[in-house]
C-alpha cells in the first residue's frame, strides 16, 4: 500500500491510501463527518488537495478505492476503461488535469472523446481541487445529448421532468398536476410520477393512464412510473406500455445490493425496455436516480467518502446508456448534505462529474424541511446549473411536492431560468407547445389557455 | 379613462383559469404568475408554509397523552429512547437513531426475562421527523391493526414508543422482544402541505443491521393522504402475504387493491 504525503511550509500530512487521501481532500460535507472519513482540519484538508494534485492520473488504473474481488462496480470500472480515449490525458498528475480541463484544448469535441478514458475516481479526484467556477465552466462545454420521443441535451435547450405526484395516486389529482405543468410548458425530459406505494395495480394504472395521456394529445415526450425495477420487468412482460425504466442507483455493490438491485438486473430491464422500440427519434431507455450519501445510508460505503461514491454511481449508469441521470441532491438531508452551502456544492460536482464521464446529467434541486436551506439557496443552484448546461431540472407544482414531502423546482422556476438565459425546452416539445397554443413562438406563454383544454374544464 | 388610470387598475397578475382542478389535489396549482414568476400572494403563503415545517421539526413527542392513550384503548406500553441524546444529535447522527440507548436495552431484556413466552407482533411508534403526525394519527393507526392481528389469534407485543427514533430502531426492539412480524409507525419527513404525514415500515423476521429491501413501506398516513382505515387494510394483507411467503420487502409484492382504485376520481384528461 503507498502512502501519500504532502508538505506545507514546516509540516509535513500523510495519507494511508488512495481513499483516505480522496476523502481528507473533499469540501466539508455533513455525510463525511458521520462517517468519520472527513479531514480533521482545514489544513489538513488543503494538504491532502496538495498531495492529490501532484498523484499521477494513472494511479487511479492500478489502485482500486473498493476491491474488485468484492464489488462488482469496481469491476465494471476496471472493465470499461478505454485506454486509447484516456491517451491524451495518461501523462497528467490530477493538478494538471484540472488545468487541462480549464484550458482551450478542452472543448465539446475532446471531451465527448475522453469521457470513456476517465474512471469516476480521477473525476471525483480532480472536482475535489475545483472551486464553484471551476465546475461549471468544465461542465458547460460538455454536451451529453440523447433522445427518446424528443432530443435532449442539445445547446441551449433546457428540459423539465414533470413531477405529478400525488399523495393517494388519484388519477384525477395525477392530471390536476400534469395539467398545470403543460400549460407552464413542462414535461419534455419526462412525465415521471413516484408512486404513493410499489402496488403493482396502482402502477400499472398509472403507466397506462400517462400513454393515453401522451397519445391522446400527442405529446413528444416519454413516461414513468418510479417503482422498483423488478416491478418495472413484470410490467413489461404483461404487456403493460413502459417508455422508460426509472432504477435508484448507487455507487458500490453492497449500496446496490440494499436497494435489491445488481447490474444484471439493470441489464435485463434495459434490453427489455430497448426490444420495445417505443422511442421515435432515439432509444435511450433508462432513467437514473443518485444522490450523494446514498451508500454510507446504507453501509455500505467501504470507508470511501460520499462525493467518490457518488461518482462511482455514474460508472453503473453509464453502462446502460440513460437518457436522464438525475441527481436528487438535497433529498437525503442534513446529517449527508448540512446546509444550502453544502447542497449546492454538491449539485455542481455531481453535474460536472457526470457530464465528464458522458452522462446526460440532470439535478433535482432540492432541499428538505430538516436541512438548513430555503428557495434562496434553491435559486443559486438553479441558476449555477443553467449556467453550467444542465441537461433537465424538476417542475412541480409550486415547487412543493405533496407526496415526497420536499421541495424542489417549480414550472415557474423553470421559466425564470429560461427567460434568464435564453434557453428553450426540447425542440420537437417545443414545436408542440407552440402547436397546441401553450407558447407563442418567442418561447412566451400564450395569454389565453388553449381551448382544447380549457373544455375539459367545464364539464368537471 | 386615461392612460395612467388605466395601468394603476390593471394587475399585471396572470390569473390561471383551472383553479376548480384544485378540489383533486392539494398541490400548488393554478397560482397565477406576473411574468413568469409567482404572484406576491403565493410567495408569501409558501414562505409561512416552510416556516410552519421548519418550526414542526423541532417540536418535541410528548410521550404522556399517548400512553394515556393507548392505554385508555387496553394497550400497555414502554417508553423507550435512541443514542441520539436530542433532537439536533439526532438530526445529524442518524446511526444514533438506529439503535436503542443501554438503558432500552435494558428495559426490553428485563421485560422478557419476565415474559420468556415468544410474540408473533411488535409495534413500535417512533417520533421521527415529525412529532405531530405521531402525536395525531399513532394511537388510531395501532388500535386499527393490533385489534385485527389480536382477531387473527396473533399475539402482541406491549407497545413500545421510541423518542429520537429512525426506522431501523424497530429491529432492534423486534429482536430484543423475540418478535417474528415488526410494525413501525414513524413520523414523516414534514412536507409543506403535510407537517402531519404517518409512515408505516413493515419487517418480517427483523433483526439489526437488516436493509431497506427488507421493508415494506406504506406511506402518507393522513386526513388528507392516506386513511387510517386504507393504510390498515393495506398492512393486514402485506402481513397475510409475509407469513404466507416467509419474506418481505422487494421480494413481496404488494398487489392488494390500491387506495386510488378505492377512492380514485377518473382522470378528466381523457374522454369517456
Amino acid at each position: 500500500m503507498t502512502v501519500y504525503s504532502s508538505t506545507a511550509g514546516q509540516q509535513r500530512w500523510q495519507f494511508a491510501d488512495l481513499k483516505e487521501l480522496l476523502a481528507k481532500a473533499t469540501p466539508l460535507r455533513s455525510g463525511d463527518c458521520l462517517a468519520g472519513l472527513a479531514a480533521g482540519s482545514a489544513r489538513q484538508r488543503v494538504a491532502a488537495q496538495m498531495a492529490l494534485a501532484d498523484l499521477p492520473l494513472k494511479t487511479f488504473l492500478h489502485e482500486q478505492v473498493i476491491p474488485p474481488e468484492v464489488d462488482e462496480v469496481s469491476r465494471l470500472i476496471i472493465d470499461s476503461h478505454d485506454p486509447v480515449a484516456f491517451a491524451p490525458v495518461s501523462h497528467l498528475t490530477v493538478g494538471d488535469f484540472r488545468n487541462w480541463l480549464l484550458s482551450d484544448a478542452a472543448d465539446s469535441a475532446s471531451l465527448k472523446r475522453l469521457a470513456m478514458g476517465l474512471t469516476p475516481e480521477m473525476v471525483a479526484a480532480v472536482s475535489k481541487l475545483m472551486r464553484v467556477q471551476d465546475l461549471i465552466l468544465v461542465a458547460s462545454k460538455c454536451r451529453n445529448e440523447t433522445a427518446f420521443r424528443n432530443s435532449l441535451g442539445g445547446k441551449g435547450v433546457l428540459s423539465t421532468r414533470l413531477q405529478p405526484n400525488h399523495p393517494v395516486d388519484d388519477p384525477a389529482g395525477v392530471a390536476a398536476s400534469i395539467l398545470d405543468g403543460l400549460m407552464y410548458g413542462s414535461g419534455d425530459a419526462v412525465i415521471g410520477i413516484n408512486p404513493a406505494s410499489d402496488n403493482y395495480t396502482a402502477v400499472t394504472d398509472l403507466l397506462k393512464m400517462l400513454d393515453d395521456i401522451i397519445n391522446h394529445y400527442g405529446i413528444p415526450t416519454q413516461s414513468c412510473v418510479l417503482t422498483h425495477v423488478t416491478n418495472q420487468i413484470e410490467a413489461i412482460n404483461r404487456g403493460v406500455p413502459i417508455d422508460l425504466v426509472f432504477q435508484s442507483i448507487a455507487g458500490t455493490q453492497a449500496a446496490n445490493e440494499s436497494f435489491g438491485i445488481n447490474l444484471a438486473l439493470l441489464g435485463e430491464a434495459n434490453q427489455a425496455a430497448r426490444e420495445l422500440q417505443r422511442g421515435s427519434v432515439g432509444n435511450n431507455v433508462m432513467y437514473f436516480e443518485t444522490g450523494q450519501g446514498s451508500a454510507l445510508s446504507a453501509n455500505a460505503h467501504h470507508g470511501v467518502d460520499q462525493q467518490t461514491c457518488e461518482v462511482r454511481a455514474y460508472a453503473v449508469a453509464r453502462h446502460f446508456d440513460p437518457l436522464l441521470v438525475n441527481t436528487v441532491v438535497g433529498f437525503i438531508g442534513p446529517e449527508y448534505l448540512y446546509d444550502g452551502k453544502q447542497i449546492i456544492r454538491a449539485g455542481l460536482e455531481d453535474h460536472f462529474c457526470g457530464k465528464l464521464l458522458g452522462l446526460p446529467m440532470g439535478c433535482d434541486i432540492c432541499y428538505t424541511n430538516h436541512a438548513e436551506a430555503d428557495q434562496d439557496d434553491m435559486d443559486m443552484l438553479l441558476t449555477q446549473m443553467a449556467v453550467a448546461g444542465i441537461n433537465f431540472i424538476m417542475g412541480i407544482p409550486g415547487g412543493d411536492d405533496i407526496m415526497l414531502n420536499y421541495q424542489t423546482t417549480s414550472f415557474h422556476d423553470a421559466l425564470y431560468i429560461r427567460e434568464v438565459l435564453g434557453l428553450r425546452p426540447a425542440p420537437e416539445f417545443d414545436h408542440w407547445l407552440q402547436q397546441a397554443g401553450i407558447t407563442q413562438p418567442s418561447g412566451r406563454l400564450a395569454e389565453r389557455m388553449p381551448e382544447t383544454f380549457s373544455n375539459l374544464l367545464k364539464s368537471l | 379613462m386615461n392612460e395612467l388610470e388605466q395601468t394603476q387598475q390593471t394587475t399585471p397578475v396572470t390569473e390561471n383559469p383551472w383553479q376548480a382542478l384544485r378540489r383533486y389535489t392539494a398541490a400548488r396549482i393554478a397560482q397565477g404568475r406576473t411574468g413568469v414568476s409567482l404572484p406576491t400572494s403565493a410567495l408569501l403563503a409558501f414562505q409561512m408554509d416552510h416556516a410552519s415545517a421548519r418550526d414542526a421539526v423541532h417540536t418535541a413527542l410528548q410521550i404522556e397523552p399517548l400512553t394515556e392513550e393507548l392505554y385508555s384503548a387496553g394497550y400497555q406500553t414502554i417508553q423507550l429512547h435512541s443514542r441520539a441524546r436530542d433532537r439536533t444529535e439526532y438530526l445529524q447522527r442518524p446511526d444514533l437513531g438506529r439503535r436503542l440507548d443501554m438503558r432500552s436495552v435494558k428495559q426490553l431484556q428485563q421485560y422478557r426475562q419476565k415474559h420468556p413466552d415468544s410474540v408473533r407482533v411488535a409495534l413500535v411508534i417512533a417520533d421521527g421527523l415529525s412529532s405531530l403526525a405521531v402525536q395525531n394519527h399513532a394511537v388510531a393507526m395501532a388500535g386499527s391493526v393490533l385489534s385485527r392481528l389480536a382477531n387473527r389469534g396473533l399475539s402482541i407485543a406491549p407497545v413500545t414508543i421510541v423518542t429520537q427514533g429512525r426506522v431501523a430502531v424497530g429491529d432492534e426492539v423486534a429482536e430484543l422482544l423475540g418478535a417474528e412480524l415488526l410494525i413501525l409507525l414513524v413520523g414523516e419527513r414534514p412536507g409543506l402541505s403535510s407537517p402531519d404525514s404517518l409512515g408505516i415500515y413493515y419487517t418480517y423476521q427483523p433483526s439489526v443491521g437488516l436493509t431497506d429491501a427488507r421493508r415494506n413501506c406504506i406511506s402518507n398516513v393522513r386526513p388528507a393522504g392516506m386513511s387510517i382505515e386504507a393504510a390498515s387494510e393495506k398492512l393486514i394483507w402485506l402481513i397475510d402475504e409475509s407469513i404466507r411467503l416467509e419474506c418481505s420487502g422487494v421480494s413481496l409484492k404488494d398487489q392488494s387493491v390500491s387506495a386510488a382504485k378505492i377512492h380514485g376520481k377518473k382522470n378528466f384528461l381523457l374522454p369517456e
